[in-house]
């Protein structure tokens, strides 16, 4: 009874995997997706100089290189959420004319190259720049700054944060905030109480977002905040300095660069996706 | 004009294969038309096919109206160019980019063509450039000398020493008996000019090439050295290139007085 | 201390007046998209009608137009128990319930020893330190009444509360509303008769966006003026002109049956209803001879089985007879039968 033994044989299997409705040709397109992500970086990988990795990522311009990244990086999070969580508020929650055109603007630096945002930035921020100009008069200057570092970082990372968390916001919906009202809480205990905690899964990917773009940010910083080394000079930029004459030293600092960015990601989606434990 | 389905079939499947094969030219106008172009070359001993340049970014402008001229020259030769930093450039010729000539703008970067056994024979020395000061046209920080430039308080921008242009800077500071304080090390001699163009700098150190393209948009300070630090650019053509004769004529025409005029007049120094 | 309110809202064509007594529960009841929850969303401030005004008290919660005012959510003490729970669900059961009254200024021990005890006066103090998601929706629902009456609201709100429960957990909560109702102004949106009948003083039916029906909550059901009241009510209704002992429809269809109340018939002819229950009507395949008995020849629009029995639908009118004689009959929709019911069993009373 041929039949019969398939079905005993295939039935465990069909308890066990629940329905799904993807077709099979989808996981091989996927599959190739992957891969054109992972094979670059395993390229890499094995082009990495082992017996030599510490000396090259340990050196004086390396660490300098690395301090800085994280540094400037933190920063620049913590500016997109001190100005992107009430950006995305007021586009998740809010109606006003010309809502559409604001949504756009802040969320062009993620498809204008980041040299432009670069030029953008020094036309308005540099010396002879729209504002910089007078910032200048106050005694303000922000060229070739470790804050020029942190503006190019924030101007191209600043969309990431705010895209995530609008779409967090609209999925939670307002239910709990209205309740909330009627329970005699004022708008900002609200915010504090009940919209960021429901929205915190989506506040850390954008945050996590933010961090690792700002992290790989080159074009605007070279652009608009030049290179030097423990001031301006943040690991992308040392990465392209030493390709010119020290490819493997090249290499080794792009496997830390992916490393740091991999344990960031890693540890901030590690966390559950539920809306969390918040004890007032 | 109506196709038969035949011919279109056989329009296709010459698009498919490339017009490497000879059937093709029975297919068709447009196939055939396409195919005599390339079999011209081996009737006439009249140089053609496509000659791929990789030069350093300086040679930008020099280069272009030199391909121009290779091209009126040579009525079957297409010249393709590709500039970027002479590191980078080399990085991609020995990691298989089809390049068949390459110049670089120092001698330790041909040098790592040499090491690769990828340049053919020696390389030659075609232009010379040396390093000048360039400040904004309203020159903000009043300065006047090389020595202006190095106080403590100028913005001053150079290449960072890891690139041709700033090693030499370093070693012109040395030979002034400067000692520079740069606010910035740009990765690239057109990043330090764009710090100057924009009024970023108060000052920049760049090839008296850079200064000469820039206009009027920097004034140019000569830095008055008895010996500056001179800048070799470096041809060869590269060894498994599949046309060397065309990059031998185009090495010809580089090095002809005809070449050196363009480049002496884009500011270069002879070789 | 009366709730008077007046509103105005095109987009939901609605048009009411209406007040509330201090310890008086309004049941609104209506059809689907009629604007009843949209009131309650007025009241609560989180919808702004056209115009109209309402106070509570001497308290002004809006008044639309040019000179206006609008009370936010969190200033007017008018406490919401939607459909679902809505427990914050990164919050405890105690920390839901103490929310309010820490954000009206309690406390944190005083606003905890509040929750914990309003919590046991939903029964639900066993709970207290657990997640939302680690609740049934019954005792979700009992934790969302004590967190909402936490901040003793002026007027508690209640729309369709326990719609979304089981018909296990129901009962129990509807029990826990009529205790802490009894006390209390509140207004209910229901489609339960029984939660109208059983904690309401008083129920309004809104159809079209106006208040078709107004008056004690027995009073409207034994006597509905409107379909919806009558549907409501499970009750057959015909409207025509009233005399006697008879309420003579426009299709000419005399229905006599036995005056209720003391309207006397002195009157003359005026307009009138006659209502009888399903249960009272009886299905025939031919028309049944002798009096005093009504008999309408309908055709059976859809059979549907409630509790031990078949309510057999055709037009307006409902019939209910058990599984058997359905199959005896042979009854399907597309029948064209005969309901029949007694005389005794039909009440007439004016209309409006």
């Amino acid at each position: 009874m041929p039949a019969l033994v398939l079905l005993s044989r295939r039935s465990p299997r069909r308890e066990s995997r629940n329905f799904q409705a993807v077709p099979r040709w989808i996981f091989l397109l996927a599959a190739v997706g992957a891969l054109f992500i992972v094979l670059p970086l395993l390229g890499m990988v094995a082009k990495v100089d082992w017996a030599h990795f510490i000396p090259l990522v340990t050196s004086e311009a390396s660490v300098a290189a690395l301090l800085l990244s994280l540094k400037t990086a933190l920063a620049s999070t913590t500016l997109c959420i001190i100005f992107g969580v009430p950006l995305a508020l007021l586009l998740a929650r809010t109606r006003f004319t010309g809502q559409g055109i604001v949504r756009a603007l802040v969320l062009l630096p993620l498809v204008v190259p980041p040299v432009v945002g670069g030029l953008a930035l020094l036309y308005t921020f540099g010396r002879e720049g729209l504002i910089g100009s007078s910032l200048q008069l106050l005694g303000i200057d922000i060229a070739f700054s470790t804050t020029a570092v942190v503006m190019a970082q924030a101007f191209v990372a600043l969309p990431f944060l705010v895209l995530s968390l609008e779409g967090s916001l609209r999925t939670a919906g307002q239910h709990y905030e209205a309740v909330a009202a009627t329970l005699g809480a004022r708008p900002s205990t609200v915010l504090r109480r009940i919209t960021l905690p429901l929205v915190l899964p989506g506040l850390i990917s954008g945050s996590v977002l933010a961090f690792a773009r700002s992290l790989g940010e080159f074009g605007a910083t070279l652009t608009f905040a030049g290179s030097l080394q423990g001031v301006t000079r943040t690991l992308p930029l040392e990465i392209y300095l030493q390709r010119e004459s020290d490819p493997d030293a090249a290499v080794a600092l792009s496997f830390l660069l992916i490393a740091v960015a991999l344990v960031v990601v890693v540890l901030a989606y590690r966390s559950p996706r539920a809306p969390r434990q918040a004890t007032p | 004009m109506k196709l038969s389905l035949a011919s279109l079939a056989a329009l296709a499947s010459c698009l498919l294969l490339g017009a490497t094969l000879a059937s093709c030219s029975s297919a068709g106008d447009t196939a055939s038309a396409s195919q005599e172009s390339s079999a011209a070359g081996s009737a006439v001993p009249e140089l053609s096919g496509t000659l791929t340049v990789f030069a350093a970014a300086s040679l930008k402008s020099t280069f272009t109206e030199l391909a121009t001229a290779f091209e009126t020259a040579h009525p079957q030769v297409k010249v393709s160019l590709n500039f970027d930093g002479s590191a980078t450039l080399v990085t991609q010729i020995t990691q298989g980019a089809p390049a068949d000539v390459f110049a670089s703008a120092d001698t330790a970067t041909m040098a790592k063509l040499s090491e690769a056994k990828l340049a053919a024979g020696t390389p030659v020395d075609f232009a010379s450039n040396v390093l000048t000061l360039v400040v904004p046209p309203s020159n903000p920080a009043n300065i006047a000398s090389f020595a202006d430039a190095a106080k403590t308080g100028t913005k001053l921008v150079i290449c960072a020493p890891k690139v041709p242009c700033g090693a030499a800077a370093q070693s012109d500071a040395t030979a002034a008996g400067l000692s520079l304080q740069p606010v910035s090390e740009e990765l690239s001699v057109t990043s330090v000019l764009g710090k100057v163009t924009s009024g970023e700098a108060d000052a920049g150190l760049v090839y008296v090439t850079d200064a000469r393209a820039a206009q009027d948009k920097v004034t140019t300070i000569p830095l008055g050295l008895a010996s500056p630090t001179v800048n070799e650019y470096l041809i060869a053509a590269v060894s498994n290139s599949a046309h060397a004769d065309l990059a031998a004529a185009f090495i010809a025409l580089v090095t002809a007085p005809e070449g050196q005029k363009v480049l002496q007049d884009a500011g270069f120094g002879a070789p | 201390m009366t709730l008077d309110l007046s509103l105005t809202l095109a987009a939901r064509h609605l048009e009411l007046h209406l007040s509330l007594g201090p310890t008086e529960t309004l049941a609104i009841m209506g059809p689907n998209g009629a604007g009843k929850s949209t009131i309650l969303q007025v009241l609560a401030g989180l919808v702004k009608p056209d115009a109209g005004h309402a106070t509570l008290g001497d308290r002004l919660l809006f008044r639309m137009g040019h000179h206006g005012r609008w009370l936010p959510p969190h200033e007017r003490g008018i406490g919401l128990l939607a459909q679902q729970p809505l427990l914050f669900p990164h919050l405890t059961v105690v920390d839901n319930v103490a929310f309010g009254p820490r954000s009206t200024g309690a406390s944190k021990a005083a606003a905890n020893a509040s929750a914990h005890e309003w919590l046991r006066e939903v029964a639900a103090e066993d709970f207290a330190a657990r997640k939302p998601a680690e609740l049934s929706g019954g005792q979700a629902q009992r934790v969302a009444l004590a967190r909402a009456l936490a901040t003793d609201p002026e007027l508690l709100l209640l729309d369709e509360p326990m719609a979304a429960l089981d018909v296990n957990s129901a009962p129990f909560l509807r029990s826990l509303l009529k205790r802490v109702l009894a006390t209390r102004r509140a207004i209910i949106v229901t489609h339960d008769i029984l939660d109208a009948l059983m904690l309401a003083d008083r129920v309004i039916v809104i159809e079209d966006g106006r208040i078709v029906e107004d008056g004690p909550t027995a009073t409207v059901l034994t006597h509905p003026r409107s379909a919806f009241a009558a549907s409501l009510a499970g009750l057959n209704v015909l409207s025509g002109t009233l005399n006697a002992e008879s309420v003579i429809t426009s299709d000419g269809v005399t229905v006599t049956g036995r005056p209720a109340g003391d309207w006397g018939p002195a009157q003359g002819e005026m307009a009138g209803l006659a209502a009888f229950p399903p249960s009272s009507v009886s299905v025939f395949l031919t028309p049944p001879q002798g009096s005093p008995r009504n008999a309408f020849p309908v055709r059976v629009e859809a059979l549907e089985p409630q509790g031990g029995h078949i309510r057999v639908r055709a037009g307006l009118l409902a019939a209910d007879v058990s599984p058997a004689a359905i199959a005896e009959l042979g009854i399907v929709p597309g029948s064209e039968v005969f309901f029949v019911v007694k005389a005794a069993e039909v009440l007439l009373y004016p209309a409006g």
